[in-house]
């Protein structure tokens, strides 16, 4: 399906604004939008929220043989899935022109910067060797998928935790989770993307454009950095003359939002390495709220239904002779109380006092501790309201005291009284 | 048959959900009970079948139907429309308005407009205009007179302004007949806007702080109760934001 054509007055309005330094979501020219980092419940998955920009990464590994020139190195794959749910304008299957750009960016910032030690991926020199996939999909494009998918994928890389390998003589044996903990990537830096849209020639720069803005653009730089402020890749786009002043302050604020960027992927493997220690909800898990039935209707569900009564008898004969129940010892005498299945209720005499009766019946208890004659009863029960009822005064306060609770029990229970009196 | 929906008013059902009935075995004395599905709900045999996530809605006596907030647009005739001209083909203009294909506006459509006297649209503008024909198979048709050919504040936009997306169930609450968030919208300060069903909407103000403002408010109130919507709208008036 075609895109949504950017109408004229889009295009005019958001010139205007950025040269009033102004943007659509009311940011600075500087600022990135808000990022969320969070984790599936697998080892390496992680999805990235950058404003409305949503982007999964799934790293996987595989056992290979390698390449006859690096026979001890592992290897890397990347692979960038555009699916139409990201955006109308995205085909399935098709590789497209802005595809191949972002596999090439996410190759040359992780790949070929050498942040991850492809040697430690070595399991026999020559035969075997582990392949790491890291698996990019958008969910949601609103601009700037780069940046997203950058950090997606150097945090699913962090998060990532291979199985370990035993090599015995000639065997090879791959533990599963269980019998050993998994191992996590050795990464030597963290390589993140940072993108410069300029517009009017160059004269005006913002970082993390958004869908509208990248297209009005003139131009985009892409600088890939790490915290130790070492470029790893460095890549301008849409054919503009830029000034050797502007990529240096391009680079000076990339290191800063880098830093930024770091710290806040740290933040998240901590926490989530903590929820998983204490064994919590963690990743997809914690974002699952309650289960709740919201179908109107079940479909009949067929039960086996041909010799239940055989089986059942068989059950009864097998099972042992349960332990001869004797009805409660207990008399059951005006003001006890009895609880359970099969036994006489008698408490609740009345109907209408059901909605009392746990109260009624705390205090009875009460009232049975002290004796039938004493009339101070103190319900010492877990009741949120710890009141001192005084029965034999009720009458009188009770009309000055408001109408609690507490009150009105008291004051049928000392109805009750009279009755059996 | 009635009391199974109005069990679910209000809940939030989703597609797949069925509502079945007991069919009485035999209709004697008992009339038949009637009714009536709106969007979102679907008949199957002795089935109502929901087939969009939403909360059900009633409407005496008998009417139901589900509050979705969709995005996607699907023409509906006489509905009015705000598309951006993607072609100048002969004697019609493709236009997008945001459906599954595009629509096509005949350069007569507008008022005034005669074989010699075309109007001056060019590709990329903006036109409020209104579907004549929306039927599933075909390709739908504009146009930007009524029926006694007077443009009646349809045609092309003018300059400037700002274009921006909400959902539709958004766009429903705004043209609804006192509609509280354009009232509360009124207070703040003057500025222009256009509505189109298909979930677009144009504003343009005196400066570009506050058509950006408006267009922000509009687009948060999509999640709000009316309570936070006044809060947020006081604060803004009051300069805090």
């Amino acid at each position: 399906m075609r895109d949504t054509p950017l109408s004229n007055c889009e295009r005019d309005f958001l010139l205007k604004a950025i040269e009033e330094k102004k943007r659509l979501d009311g940011r600075q020219t500087y600022d990135y939008r808000s990022i969320k980092i969070s984790f599936g419940t697998d080892y390496g998955c992680c999805f990235v929220d950058l404003g409305k920009t949503r982007i999964m990464a799934q790293v996987s590994c595989e056992l290979i043989t390698p390449k006859e020139n690096r026979p001890n190195e592992g290897i890397m794959f990347f692979n960038i899935e555009l699916s139409p749910m990201a955006s109308p304008a995205f085909e399935m299957g098709r590789q497209s022109e802005l595809l191949v750009k972002l596999n090439r960016q996410l190759e040359r910032c992780l790949r070929n910067s050498k942040c991850i030690d492809t040697e430690s991926l070595c399991v026999v020199s020559g035969e075997k060797v582990w392949q790491i996939r890291v698996d990019v999909h958008l969910l949601n494009h609103d601009g700037n998928l780069m940046d997203a998918a950058s950090i997606a994928a150097i945090a699913a890389l962090c998060h990532f935790r291979r199985p370990d390998v035993g090599i015995q003589g000639e065997e090879v044996t791959v533990y599963s989770t269980e019998e050993r903990d998994p191992i996590p990537l050795s990464i030597y830096h963290m390589p993140i993307c940072v993108s410069f849209s300029f517009f009017q020639q160059g004269t005006y720069l913002l970082v993390d454009p958004c869908e509208r803005e990248e297209r009005v653009m003139d131009g985009l730089l892409m600088i890939a950095m790490n915290k130790h402020r070492e470029i790893c890749s460095i890549q301008s786009s849409g054919g503009i003359m830029l000034l050797k002043d502007q990529v240096l302050r391009c680079s000076k604020i990339a290191s800063v939002k880098v830093s930024e960027i770091t710290e806040l992927i740290n933040k998240a493997l901590e926490n989530d390495k903590k929820a998983r220690k204490t064994g919590g909800k963690f990743g997809f898990a914690e974002s699952l709220p309650q289960e709740r039935i919201t179908a109107l209707k079940t479909d009949v569900s067929p039960v086996e239904m041909s010799d239940v009564k055989e089986k059942a008898n068989e059950i009864v004969q097998r099972a042992e002779v349960p332990p001869q129940t004797v009805p409660s010892p207990v008399l059951t005498a005006p003001g006890t109380g009895q609880v359970g299945e099969g036994l006489e209720n008698s408490w609740g005499l009345e109907e209408e006092e059901e909605e009392e009766e746990e109260e009624t019946m705390e205090l009875e208890e009460g009232h049975k501790e002290k004796g039938r004659g004493d009339m101070v009863v103190i319900s010492d029960s877990d009741s949120e309201e710890e009141d001192v009822v005084i029965l034999n005064q009720v009458t009188t306060k009770e009309k000055a005291s408001s109408s609690n609770q507490q009150g009105a029990v008291a004051s049928k229970q000392k109805q009750k009284k009279k009755r059996r009196k | 048959m009635q009391a199974c929906f109005k069990d679910k008013v209000g809940d939030v059902l989703l597609p797949g959900d069925v509502f079945s009935f007991q069919m009485p075995e035999s209709i004697t004395d008992s009339k038949p009970e009637k009714v009536v599905c709106g969007p979102g709900l679907r008949r199957n045999g002795d089935e109502v079948l929901v087939c969009k996530s939403g909360i059900l809605r009633h409407k005496q006596p008998n009417l139901y139907w589900i509050d979705s907030q969709q995005r996607r647009y699907v023409p509906g005739k006489g509905e009015s429309v705000i598309g951006i001209i993607t072609a100048k083909s002969g004697d019609i203009f493709k236009v997008d308005v945001g459906g599954s294909e595009q629509a096509s506006l005949s350069y007569l459509a507008f008022e005034g407009a005669t074989k010699r006297n075309r109007p001056n649209v060019q590709v990329g503008d903006l036109v409020y205009s209104q579907f004549i024909i929306a039927n599933k198979d075909m390709e739908p048709e504009l146009v930007c007179i009524d029926s006694c050919g007077r443009a009646n504040g349809m045609g092309v936009f003018g300059a400037g302004g700002l274009l921006f997306k909400v959902s539709l169930g958004l766009v429903r609450r705004l043209l609804a007949p006192q509609s509280e968030i354009a009232k509360d919208l009124e207070k703040m300060f003057p500025f222009e806007i256009v509505v189109g069903m298909n979930g677009r909407v144009w504003v343009k103000s005196k400066t570009i702080q506050q058509t950006l403002i408006v267009a922000n408010l509009l687009e948060s109130c999509e999640n709000m109760t009316a309570q936070q919507r006044q809060t947020l709208f006081r604060r803004v008036a009051d300069g805090s934001i």
